[in-house]
């Protein structure tokens, strides 16, 4: 209705007739947004040209500038032999980790959105891996995970579980997916709280209803709270794939992606070629595939908030 | 109506009978509750013991020669007090910068309609899906180009610039929720747009400012990949980086690392516990409710 409408007009008329602004031009709006705005364009506009522009330009490992190089530096990442493995695996992680998550957080969010005594404490405990930075908390894990001291092995032995200890992170066969289970710990909270809130906005009198009517509470979940709930899981998944892909604390406090690149996503990846083996230009052309990656899924997420709050 | 409500439900509370259903729901809460804060306690027993404990066996979950001398010694075995400085220092600043630039943007927002609002506000949600690490590159070289490697002044900024969407969702929520009605009456009385600001609606808008204020301190503490990449002197490192010291040693001191992530941990949690309520709002933008 038009705001924008008298606004396009307005900003015509500014520009002809000069004397005085319309109330509603971008230029009235500078003053106040004009420092996020700078500061935006610095720390994120910015480096996504700037990787954009190097992707395409032929460097040094040190960093200098030699020219134009056209898709030479792709060429040469797509014609890495790991590039394969490291790809899927990022798609099992992302995919593995954001599912897990989001399946085991509606049951707690459910849980810890009933009455009982004490819940204050158990959403606070809850909290705690959401609110700790996550590469200390990776490190405790490390610990955890630890040979022959680690409270991992030590209770599956005290379980009668484990005859041999395992080494978790250096045996290729799990290191993997104890990189998965560490990063859903640290997934569960944050997703777990935002279902709460979409719990939490369901009115009361639509439950009671339901429960005058005879509905078990199986059904009330099923038949009202689950339709409910369904912007607050689709939010909570965007979150999450953004998130896990991005997860670069964990993979690196764990196991540096390694043994060799056997725990590598692309992330890490494009990280250690261009500061451990600074093989800098295949490192920007991921650095630009990962940052489409990351467009296209904020892409997904513009429209559905979008279409969510009805209108911006 | 909101008080009513709560009575009851203090008065349910008080009634509380133990059904099977509710010793279940209970059993499975604090169980739950005990598994997310286990490997904290983990740690915190963990840098109670003496090294000779570490590896004893049998492994003992609990020290036998409790060590709280653990948390003074710690101070001389590493430069934590540095890290700690460093991280205080960019986590206040970046804290500021965001307020600084967050606040007028959210204000304006809320209250005006102008050519450009949806794109930035578009912008502005975009940014609060990126984060640093897949930047790095781009961001390091930036950093580079200003001379700025190695400084705390570009951790501030890139923090800052990071997490000001978060403050932005957050107050022009808190903003809009003010009546223009009161502040045009400020505005009568004499107030001059800036002066109504501070008087009649940053009050008002409080815990908003909190929850950004401790939102970003939080946030900023705890980011690793920048620091990582850009900090190279090691009396410069902040906290989330300094603490790798210790791990890349070949024996490493568990003990004094988890003395070192305790004293790092602890407070930002509590501080994030107390903006619970409003945390949900800031990060989803509004989109949940």
């Amino acid at each position: 209705m038009t705001a924008l409408d008298v606004g396009a007009k307005g900003a015509k008329v500014a520009g002809v007739a000069k004397k005085r602004r319309p109330k509603n031009s971008i230029l009235n709006a500078l003053p106040w947004i004009g420092p996020a705005l700078a500061l935006i364009i610095a720390v994120v506009v910015w480096p996504a040209i700037e990787l954009i522009k190097i992707s395409l330009t032929k460097i040094t490992s040190a960093g200098a500038l030699e020219g134009f190089n056209g898709l030479e530096n792709y060429r040469m990442l797509f014609e890495n032999p790991d590039l394969g493995a490291i790809v899927m695996r990022t798609l099992v992680w992302v995919g593995s980790v954001v599912s897990i998550t989001v399946i085991l957080s509606m049951p707690l969010a459910q849980l810890i959105n009933q009455n009982f005594p004490g819940r204050k404490f158990v959403r606070w405990a809850m909290i705690v891996p959401w609110a700790a930075s996550v590469v200390m908390t990776s490190i405790v894990w490390k610990w955890m995970l630890e040979l022959t001291s680690g409270e991992f092995n030590l209770t599956l032995r005290q379980l009668g579980l484990q005859d041999q200890p395992v080494d978790w992170l250096r045996d290729p066969r799990y290191s993997f997916f104890v990189l998965i289970w560490v990063a859903v710990f640290v997934s569960i909270p944050f997703t777990t709280f935002v279902l709460l809130a979409g719990l939490q906005s369901i009115p009361n009198d639509i439950i009671e209803a339901a429960q005058v009517d005879g509905a078990t509470s199986w059904q009330i979940y099923r038949g009202i709270k689950f339709p409910l709930l369904r912007n607050a899981l689709l939010i909570a998944t965007i979150i999450n794939l953004i998130n896990v892909f991005n997860s670069f604390p964990i993979i690196w406090a764990l196991t540096r992606g390694g043994p060799g690149y056997n725990t590598d996503t692309t992330i890490t990846f494009a990280y250690k070629m261009a500061f451990v083996e600074y093989n800098m230009g295949p490192s920007t052309a991921l650095g630009v595939i990962n940052f489409a990656f990351i467009m296209l899924i904020v892409l997904i997420y513009l429209r559905v908030t979008k279409a969510t709050r009805g209108q911006l | 109506m909101q008080k009513l409500e709560e009575k009851v439900a203090k008065k349910a509370k008080r009634n509380f009978s133990m059904t099977p259903k509710k010793a279940a729901t209970m059993i499975s809460a604090y169980s739950i509750g005990l598994f997310f804060i286990y490997p904290y306690i983990n740690m915190i027993l963990t840098s109670l013991k003496p090294h000779g404990e570490l590896y004893s066996t049998p492994t003992k979950r609990l020290p036998v020669d409790w060590q709280f001398n653990n948390y003074l010694d710690v101070w001389s075995k590493a430069p934590i007090a540095d890290f700690l400085k460093a991280s205080i220092v960019v986590s206040i600043f970046a804290t500021l910068l965001v307020l600084l630039v967050s606040v007028p943007a959210a204000y304006y927002i809320a209250r005006n309609r102008f050519k450009g609002r949806a794109a930035f506000l578009l912008l502005v949600l975009a940014t609060q899906m990126f984060s640093p690490t897949a930047l790095i590159i781009g961001i390091f070289r930036e950093v580079k180009f200003f001379g700025l490697l190695d400084t705390w002044l570009a951790l501030i900024i890139v923090n800052a610039g990071f997490n000001l969407a978060f403050a932005v969702w957050l107050l022009s929520g808190f903003f809009a929720s003010v009546p223009v009605e009161i502040e045009e009456a400020a505005m009568v009385d004499g107030c001059t747009k800036f002066s109504a600001l501070r008087r009649i609606v940053l009050p008002v808008t409080l815990p908003g400012l909190v929850t950004a204020v401790i939102f970003t301190f939080v946030a900023t503490w705890n980011e690793f990949t920048v620091a990582l990449t850009i900090m190279s002197s090691p009396q410069r490192q902040p906290i989330s980086t300094g603490i790798t010291t210790f791990v890349g040693q070949y024996d490493v001191a568990w003990e004094y690392l988890f003395t070192t992530t305790a004293i790092a941990i602890v407070p930002v949690v509590i501080l994030f516990i107390s903006i619970e309520k409003y945390l949900v709002g800031g990060l989803t933008a509004g989109s949940v409710k």
